[in-house]
Parts: C-alpha cells; structure tokens; sequence
C-alpha cells in the first residue's frame, strides 16, 4: 500500500512547478473545459435521441462528433443582437461572469496523482488550497450573478423572471450542497480536494462492537445521504431539468437568455455545460474517489499511479454527465413551488439530522464498548419507542354517497337516486347493415349495391 | 513560491502580495466610489460586489484564506444575491433622485466623510506604522482553519452560539411578522365550496344582472325576477335603490 499512497499528492506538492508547467496546467484545463463542452453537447444530444429511439446528430464529422463544433461556430456568425432597453455593459459581462467562474472552478479538481512531467514531479491539478472546496462553492455562488445580471440587464420580463427565479434557486440549493459538504468535511478532516482524494483512499477501519471492518474509502458509500443530496443539489446549481426553472422554455420562452443571441449565447451554452462538468468532476472528486480507481482494477497494482488515474477520473466523470443527461431524458420540470418545498423542507432538514447523527457517531468513536452501546442504544431505542406508539392520526372513514346524501338539511336539491341505471332510448334502433355479397355479373347494375 | 509564502504575510511583504495589492487596491476603492455614485441601484450594488471580492482576496492574501472565501460565499454570493433580488423586485428604471432636499447636504457629507477617512487613516496609520506583527505562523500552524475552529468553539463559543440565537430569532421574528398562516379551516376546496352553493337556503344559480326585466337599465335599479317581485342581489349593496316612477319613464315629448 506504501507505493500507491507515496502517489498522493499533499498541500506541500503544489506551487513549486516552473512557470511554463503552470501555463500548461492551465491550459489544458482551459481546454478539458471548451472539450468537454464540444464533446458534452453531441454526447447528450446522442444519448437524449438513443432515449428517445431517434438517432440524434449524425451527420457532421464521424457519428456526428463534429455537429457541436459547426453549430458554434454557425453561432459566431450570427447577428449580434443587443435590446433597446438593455443596460449595455451588465448585459455584455453577464455572459462571461458565467464562463469565468464555471471554469475557474476546474482549477483545484484534481485530474491524477503526481506524476512525471518533464522530469518535474507533479501533481495532475492546476493548484490546491487549504480551501479548495470552499473556493469550488465560491465559484458556484459567483456563476449565479452572470444568470441573474443577464436576466435584469436584458430588458424584458421573460429574462427579468428566470434571473429571479435563478438567484431564489441557487441560494436555496447552495445551502443543502454546503450541508452536505460538511459530512465530506468531518469525515475527510480537511478542505482540500487533493486531501479529500487521499483520505478516500485508504479505507477506514471501523471497530464495531470490538470487530474491526475494513470500511469502503469512497464517500458515496460511507456517507450515502450527504452523497444523494449533494448530486440533487448540483442538478439545481447547474439549472439542469429537471430543475431547469430558470429557463424553462414552456414558461419562460428561453428564461434568463431569451434575448441573448450569437456569441454571447454560445457563452451562456458554454458555461452550462462547463458547470455540469465542473460539477461532475467535484462530485467525483469529493464522493466518488476522485482519480482512484473502482474496486475490481485496484487488484492490479499500478492502478493507482502514473497516468491510468486520469482514465479513471474520466470515465466516473462521464457516467456522471450521463446521468445529467438520463435524468433530463427521463423526468419532467417540477413546478417551481414543489422545487423550493423540495430544497427547504425535505433536503435541508434531512442533511441537518444527518450531519447530527454523524457527529454524534464520530464523537463516540473513542468510548469502550459499553459506552458506545448505551450512547447508540438510547437514542434508537427512544427513537423506537416513539415511532411505536406515536398516535396516529388516521382519517375518519369516508361516508358513502348514500349517507352523504341521506345526511342533506331538508330542503335541499332533488337528486336522482345513485343507482340509476339508465334504459335504453327506444327511439334509437339497432341499426345491421344487411348486405349480400357483391355480385359483380353483367346485367346486374340495377340492384342496388 | 509555495502555497505557505504566498499566503504567510508576516513581517515581510512578498513581492506578489505586493503587485495583488497594487492592482486590487484601487479597483476596490473604485468599487466603493462607484457605489456611493452610481445612481442606479443595481449598479450600486454591482460595484459593492467588486469591493466585496477584492476583499476577499486580501483576507486570503493576510494569510487568512478561510476568511476570504466565506466572504466570498456568504457577502458576495449569498447576501448580494438577495440584495439584487430585492432590487430587481423594484424595477430597473428607478433611479435616485438628485434634488438636493436639504441644501448643502452634499457638499458637508463629502467634507464630512473624506474628513473621517483621513482621521482614520492617520490614526491607523499613527498606531500601527512601527507595530511589529507577531504570531501569526503560530496562529496558523495547525492550519488556518484548524486554528480558526480551536478558537471559535473553545474560548468564544458562547459569543458565538449567542451570535446564532440573535440570528435564529432574527430569521423566525421576520417569519412571523411576513408569513400569514391560513388556518386549515379558512381554505375552502371545490366540494365544499360547491356543497355550500347547493345548499338550502342559497340560490346556486348566477345572480340576476342589473337591469334585467327592469324599467332601466341603470345599475341602480334592481332586476326582477321573473315573477315580477325585485331582488336586491342584482345591486351593489352601497349603491342606494331607485325604482323609477312612471312619471320618470314616461317619453319627455322632446322629439316630436
């Protein structure tokens, strides 16, 4: 195990590289971004039409690859078009407040462990802070203001309502994504991606009742509900259907882009599909093990170093950009006052007893045996306890029509009796098309047919 | 140039600190301008934005990167998010007025204002020009948020949990004040509503409209039903009743 965790980079890693590594760091997660992007589009217009047995864009390009790339750069050429009653700076910077933060966000996702580069021992990430996490929510909070700003700046109401609707939402999903961070926080003891990566790695062991069990590494797995209402709230953060209610087309006509056109639209398709990247990539990072490789291929060695991580990254990267695109394929838009009960009432308070409970295991974790047994023993047993004989509150039995209907003041409507069975109209009689048989002989016009 | 000489600010000033400070420095002061003199609101708020991220950099280049990304987070992102919501709320035309309704107003709060930020200035500058900062490697050896968390939940944590029940009040006082609970009996649904129609004593069909079967056609006058009787339920109940008599109704002779 010592050769594989000598691969995890640490804090001290970072910031030594010469400058010209920097830039290509850089630029290759510039470039990851606008890829992924190219490749995001046609994939999930592919994957949507294979949904919805229909082939999708297969024209341009082999399969189709190359249809995103002839769209945008059909987009550049368009007429730019700016409203009159547009404020012209705000709404010429909204756009790219959107694109500056989502891909900012990409610096401190970390692609691979240490790696050779050159000669240079590095690791696969731009850099890493103290508090890159936070530095990830930052740049989350941040890409609101470019939907917010488009939508106010553009002029018009449709826009004016999605950049509302949008500033509400995020807020809103940001507190149950940072609640659910916190367990990442609590279990992992630090706030650096690079660090988070590493903590996942070597499976905890945990002592349950005097046993010791070797506990799966991966977030997801260990913190289950932080990890399902994380990835719901990433949907909303990214506008992504089914809670795409900032430019729901059948309310909104386009929402907070409808008066967007040309390059500056192309921005905002940029920066949704760079944050549902991004997002894929921090939820990978911070749940799904990051560069690690899944179980079966740790059995091989060299898994875990040199460059196969960045394949590893990729391909959970991936599966997560497919769900992005089966849960758009599969479910309709939530109406948006279900959405706001669904982030305050259900995600939000059930994140909060989650977090409870886990520091609450955490903190016990030192005790003996017996301690741990009454500290957990109480509380589900009152837990049990209450759930048992909590009074229910069954609804009164329906009365029947009959009773209802025996029930009314006097005085009140004639009504038919409930049982009525309607004859049927003698007037209308059963009509049988009697017909012989076509004869078609000579002489036989005269008959009716 | 690692992580740590970039963010440990103690006693020597780097020379990146240097240039962050240099090129932030002025834009934050911008903001703050911009700010006070922009006349639109959301404009205003836009340039608080840019001085709130510009401090936020400089808390994280004074070593104290936890405390500049939550003010990025939670000033910038979270609560001039609602500033704009309310803002936009308002409407984008609405501009601040430059009519001056106290005379001079203006011109004393600059003097007054470029006064107190000289006085705060010299007086900052007076007290801490030849303080030597100590302490800080200490304080951030564990980490920096380590260190922020040490103290937060051991020597200020009833400051702190006192900080959290003024808020939590703060939240639910606002809730109570604004949010109006209707009572599960006060909402009516379809079946109840279409039982109290038919019941007896209510007459379910539409009400008669005014005018209806009537001598007049002013809203004054009450219909009648078709057995000749008036009913009130075709007038509003604050307009007086009129019937008109015969005389009234009778052709004036002016067209001959």
């Amino acid at each position: 195990m010592s050769p594989l965790l000598a691969q995890d980079p640490t804090l001290a890693d970072f910031g030594r590289d010469p400058w010209w590594l920097v830039l290509g760091k850089i630029v290759f997660a510039f470039a990851f971004g606008l890829l992924a992007t190219l490749l995001g589009v046609w994939f999930e217009r592919r994957v949507v039409g294979y949904m919805q047995v229909r082939p999708g864009p297969n024209q341009v390009g082999p399969f189709g690859l190359l249809q995103t790339l002839a769209d945008g750069l059909k987009m550049a050429f368009k007429e730019d078009i700016l409203p009159k009653a547009a404020d012209k700076v705000v709404y010429f910077f909204a756009p790219t407040i959107s694109v500056i933060c989502a891909v900012t966000a990409l610096s401190v996702v970390p692609f691979g462990p240490m790696v050779s580069i050159f000669g240079h021992h590095t690791p696969l990430q731009v850099t890493d802070v103290p508090v890159a996490v936070l530095l990830l929510l930052a740049c989350s909070s941040m890409g609101v203001y470019g939907i917010v700003l488009g939508g106010w700046a553009s002029g018009s109401t449709y826009p004016l309502l999605g950049g509302l609707r949008s500033s509400a939402q995020m807020i809103s999903y940001e507190v149950a994504m940072g609640l659910s961070i916190v367990a990442v926080f609590m279990t992992a003891g630090t706030m650096s991606t690079s660090g988070i990566v590493a903590a996942q790695g070597d499976g905890t062991q945990l002592t349950v009742f005097g046993q010791t069990i070797p506990a799966p590494g991966w977030y997801a797995i260990l913190l289950l509900p932080s990890f399902i209402i994380f990835f719901i709230a990433t949907v909303g953060e990214t506008n992504r259907a089914p809670f795409d209610l900032p430019e729901a087309e059948s309310e909104l006509v386009a929402g907070f882009m409808t008066e967007y056109s040309s390059l500056k639209f192309a921005l905002f398709m940029l920066s949704e599909y760079v944050a549902m990247v991004t997002m894929s990539a921090v939820t990978t990072t911070l749940f799904l093990g990051g560069w690690r490789a899944p179980w079966p291929i740790t059995i091989w060695e060299g898994a875990n170093s040199g460059w196969w991580p960045m394949l590893w990254f990729f391909g959970k990267v991936i599966a997560l950009v497919f769900v992005f695109v089966w849960l758009r394929g599969t479910l309709p838009r939530l109406r948006y006052d279900q959405f706001m009960r669904l982030g305050w009432k259900v995600l939000l308070p059930i994140n909060l007893v989650w977090i409870l409970v886990l520091s609450g295991l955490r903190s016990i974790e030192d005790w003996d045996t017996r301690g741990k047994v009454i500290a957990v023993g109480i509380p589900a047993g009152i837990l049990l306890i209450a759930t048992i004989f909590w009074p229910s509150r069954r609804p009164k039995p329906k009365p029947t029509t009959q009773e209802q209907v025996d029930n009314r003041p006097h005085g009140s409507f004639p009504l038919p009796p409930m049982d009525l069975q309607v004859p049927p109209s003698p007037r209308i009689t059963r009509v049988v098309a009697e017909r012989e048989p076509a004869n078609i002989v000579a002489g036989s016009d005269s008959r009716e047919v | 140039m690692t992580t740590s000489t970039v963010l440990a600010a103690a006693g020597s000033v780097s020379t990146g600190e240097a240039v962050t400070f240099w090129i932030l420095a002025p834009l934050a002061l911008i903001g703050g301008i911009g700010m006070v003199a922009a006349r639109n609101a959301v404009h205003s708020a836009l340039w608080l934005v840019l001085t709130m991220l510009c401090l936020g950099v400089f808390y994280v280049l004074q070593a104290g990167p936890f405390i500049g990304m939550v003010q990025i987070i939670v000033y910038t992102g979270a609560i001039m998010m609602l500033f704009l919501f309310v803002l936009m709320l308002v409407g984008r035309d609405s501009t601040d007025s430059l009519i001056e309704t106290l005379r001079g107003q203006r011109v004393a709060a600059i003097v007054l204002g470029l006064g107190f930020a000289g006085l705060v200035g010299t007086g900052l500058y007076q007290a801490l020009d030849r303080t030597n900062t100590v302490g800080l490697e200490q304080v951030n050896a564990e980490g920096n948020v380590q260190g922020i968390a040490r103290l937060l939940f051991t020597k200020y944590v009833f400051a702190f949990e006192l900080t959290s029940a003024l808020l939590i009040t703060a939240a639910v006082g606002a809730m109570v004040l604004a949010h109006v609970e209707r009572r599960k009996q006060d909402k009516i649904d379809q079946v109840s509503t279409m039982k109290a129609r038919f019941a007896p004593g209510n007459y379910p069909g539409p009400k008669p409209g005014p005018g209806v079967f009537a001598t007049s056609s002013s809203v004054a006058t009450p219909a009648r039903l078709p057995d000749g009787r008036l009913t009130d339920r075709s007038t509003p109940a604050i307009l007086p009743q009129r019937e008109l008599t015969a005389e009234e109704t009778s052709l004036k002779g002016t067209d001959k």
